[in-house]
């Protein structure tokens, strides 16, 4: 059996490709893909830890489905508000939207 | 779960997810992106069938495969421009140097713990995870619920041209 570190670091290299999306990319919807790495990584992490360390396995599943469930919510609305950032600035780039900057 | 095989297994996948990550991040064509994150997100269901999470599997195949994926081709393609410009910040290589110091702490506290694994853990019960959601996790499942709702009526708000909004106005 594959031991429990190799998904671990498996997750956290997921993980920080995820975080440098977010971080350097300039539009929005790439910004949005880091998020979803950043997710899934999550939920490989909270099922890994489920199979390798909870005899009962439920709780890890559990949080992995209300994972699941966010990330739908959160990029339907992400979504709806790039498309109306396009439409009232004609841009989908987050460094362009910068008109809260003091 | 015995032999060589869930092991080449873990390696081949965790190639394919690795690279399509990678991919997400490297490639400047916002539609070649969506097809790596595509692959990445079916790497992470082959891991869960490997974890023995089938169930997990198949809503990561439905939810994130069939329903994101078109969610992010939508919004790529209703934003025409989108396409051309996509570099980098000019923050990247404070992104970058984040992410790498991110990466490290991450690799040093795994490899730090002790890891008290159980040694056989069975495979996750879809029932089980059902009764689990609606009993003891009933109030999380019910405010998931709730959210998804909100999140629907929110982005439908937001999505309205506005001379939908007119129409509305006047009726």
């Amino acid at each position: 059996m594959v031991p429990l570190e190799n998904y671990l670091v498996l997750s956290a290299i997921i993980f920080s490709l995820g975080v440098y999306g977010v971080l350097a990319r300039r539009n929005a919807v790439l910004v949005l893909m880091g998020v979803e790495l950043m997710l899934n990584a999550v939920s490989l992490n909270f099922i890994a830890f489920s199979a390798y360390l909870d005899p009962d396995r439920i709780i890890g599943a559990v949080f992995a489905v209300f994972i699941i469930t966010v990330a739908a919510a959160e990029v339907g609305l992400a979504l709806a508000i790039v498309i109306r950032l396009y439409r009232n600035r004609s841009t989908s780039n987050v460094d362009e939207a910068a008109s809260l900057k003091w | 779960m015995d032999g060589s095989g869930p092991v080449v297994a873990f390696w081949l996948l965790a190639a394919v997810t690795l690279v399509a990550a990678g991919g997400v991040l490297v490639s400047r064509n916002l539609l070649h992106a969506v097809l790596f994150l595509i692959l990445a997100f079916i790497g992470v269901a082959g891991h869960f069938v490997l974890l023995s999470a089938e169930f997990l599997a198949m809503a990561q195949v439905i939810i994130y495969v069939g329903a994101i994926s078109v969610l992010l081709l939508f919004a790529i393609l209703l934003t025409p421009r989108a396409g051309r410009d996509n570099g980098e910040t000019k923050a990247f290589p404070v992104g970058a140097l984040l992410a790498v110091a991110l990466a490290a702490v991450f690799l040093f506290v795994i490899n730090d713990t002790n890891w008290k694994t159980v040694s056989e853990s069975p495979a996750l019960a879809p029932e089980a995870l059902g009764e689990a959601l609606l009993t003891s996790w009933v109030l999380p499942f019910e405010i998931a619920s709730v959210l998804l709702t909100a999140a629907l009526v929110g982005s439908i708000m937001l999505a309205r041209t506005a001379e939908e909004e007119a129409e509305d106005a006047l009726a």
